[in-house]
């Protein structure tokens, strides 16, 4: 090929490439079968590798663990008393809890997991924030399904391949997540920021009262999530919401659930229509 | 026996696929490494090898090189597909565009094209996300741009030394 068809071929690829991504803008599933099967080929070596350096990811912990030894006692014992009384408090709220659900005739549990599996990895370089889950349609996963561990909401299925997910991280800049307070239930949103931090903006204009430490759980609505999964504390407010850090690290937990999407759970369909509201028909 | 005398050459294959493979591995490294990062951190490896090659030997592939490996790449960033492709050939023609008029070069002028480069794919990068409709902080990615600036000397160091190896006999 000659000089000059080769700097044609070259401009004429870089506009097509342009119009690829502008393709992605308005089709965010194209090529998915590509990614999903690069994933696939290299997910054996991930996981093989995922064996040999498992615990990497929280060695900075350990080490900032004891050189704050001392201080860090004093604090969990004050933590630990704080924490006694309010176990006491929580268990009578379980009883009458579980007292209101059953006149309500709301199962107990209805986040029953799809899959304990983990995850393999993460995209590399780009600002969007993507894992891969080793567990695809061989476990029953479905795309839409959220991702959590005990800590908290890690994110959720985007494309399901045969053996491995691709998953939306919580701290991608396309999540959002519709969330409660947890101490008295003020409904929020929270949105990754790209820096691995999140959003949080109060859905009522003009609330701003959110105060460092505030932890903000799941609410359910919009039908994704399951209510009560724990998703971030506060670390700094600003004028017009605050800045929060998801509680669960997905590079330091070692098991994730995949959890079925929260619509799907059978219990909430035989929930009686609210007030007002017209019944769904399926 | 001095070297240099022989007349037999390396073997093809390994000089014309050794620099295609590295960059390739590179590109995918992620998907291999057992890494879960909840910001962009990791320096964009494939790239760094990418603008190596390209800067040691500048006749090594022709203009369109960025469309296929940019296409690979594109497979395992998690950028939309299409933005390394674009963004690649792009810093060829930058390259082709600026290296001829250099009077002289020395290693600065490399780590400074380079870190054009780099700026060229990191932070249109993050603008071309936004045509996609999602939009992120250009701060969000700037310690990785200074990670890579930095990691770019010792990029040109490790692929010199893979182009010895190629070029052995």
């Amino acid at each position: 090929m000659g000089l000059f068809a080769s700097y044609v071929v070259a401009v004429v690829g870089a506009v097509i490439a342009l119009l690829l991504v502008l393709l992605s803008r308005f089709d965010p599933s194209a090529f998915q079968a590509l990614r999903q099967g690069a994933a696939e080929i290299f997910a054996p070596v991930a996981r093989g590798s995922g064996n040999v350096t498992g615990s990497v990811g929280s060695m900075d912990d350990n080490v900032t663990a004891y050189l704050r030894a001392g201080s860090q006692n004093l604090e969990l014992r004050r933590a630990l008393d704080k924490a006694r009384s309010e176990l006491l408090e929580a268990r009578a709220l379980r009883q009458e809890n579980r007292e209101l659900k059953a006149l309500l005739k709301i199962g107990e549990d209805n986040s029953e997991a799809v899959a304990v599996t983990r995850l393999l990895g993460s995209t590399g370089s780009s600002a969007r924030r993507y894992a891969t889950l080793d567990a695809g349609r061989n476990r029953g996963i479905e795309s839409g399904m959220p991702l959590r561990a005990p800590e908290g909401l890690i994110g959720r299925v985007l494309d399901v391949g045969p053996s491995v997910s691709r998953v939306l991280l919580l701290s991608d800049v396309a999540t959002v997540v519709p969330v409660r307070r947890s101490r008295d239930g003020l409904p929020a949103l929270a949105s990754g920021r790209g820096d691995g931090n999140l959003d949080i903006r109060a859905l009522n204009v003009g609330i701003n009262d959110f105060e460092r430490g505030d932890i903000f759980v799941t609410s359910g609505t919009g039908g994704l999530y399951q209510p009560n999964i724990p998703v971030a504390i506060i670390v700094a407010t600003q004028s017009d919401g605050a800045i929060a850090r998801p509680l669960a690290h997905p590079a330091r937990v070692s098991a994730v659930l995949v959890e079925r999407a929260f619509r799907d759970s059978a219990d909430v369909k035989a929930l009686p229509p609210a007030e007002g509201e017209q019944p769904r028909d399926n | 026996m001095a070297r240099g005398v022989s007349f037999a050459r390396p073997s093809t294959l390994r000089m014309r696929v050794t620099p295609i493979a590295a960059v390739m591995f590179a590109s995918a490294l992620p998907a291999m490494l057992p890494m879960i990062a909840t910001f962009p951190i990791l320096p964009p490896l494939g790239l760094l090898l990418f603008v190596a090659w390209r800067r040691l030997r500048s006749d090594l592939w022709p203009a369109w090189i960025g469309l296929p490996l940019g296409l690979w790449d594109d497979l395992f960033s998690g950028q939309p597909v299409g933005s390394a492709m674009a963004l690649w050939t792009i810093i060829v023609l930058f390259f082709e565009a600026v290296e001829y008029r250099m009077l002289f070069q020395d290693q600065w002028i490399d780590w400074l094209l380079s870190a054009v480069a780099i700026a060229l794919a990191i932070f249109g990068g993050v603008f071309l996300l936004s045509l996609t409709g999602v939009s992120v902080s250009y701060a969000v990615v700037l310690p990785q741009f200074g990670w890579s600036v930095l990691a770019y000397p010792l990029v040109a160091r490790l692929v010199a030394m893979l182009d010895r190896w190629r070029l052995r006999k």
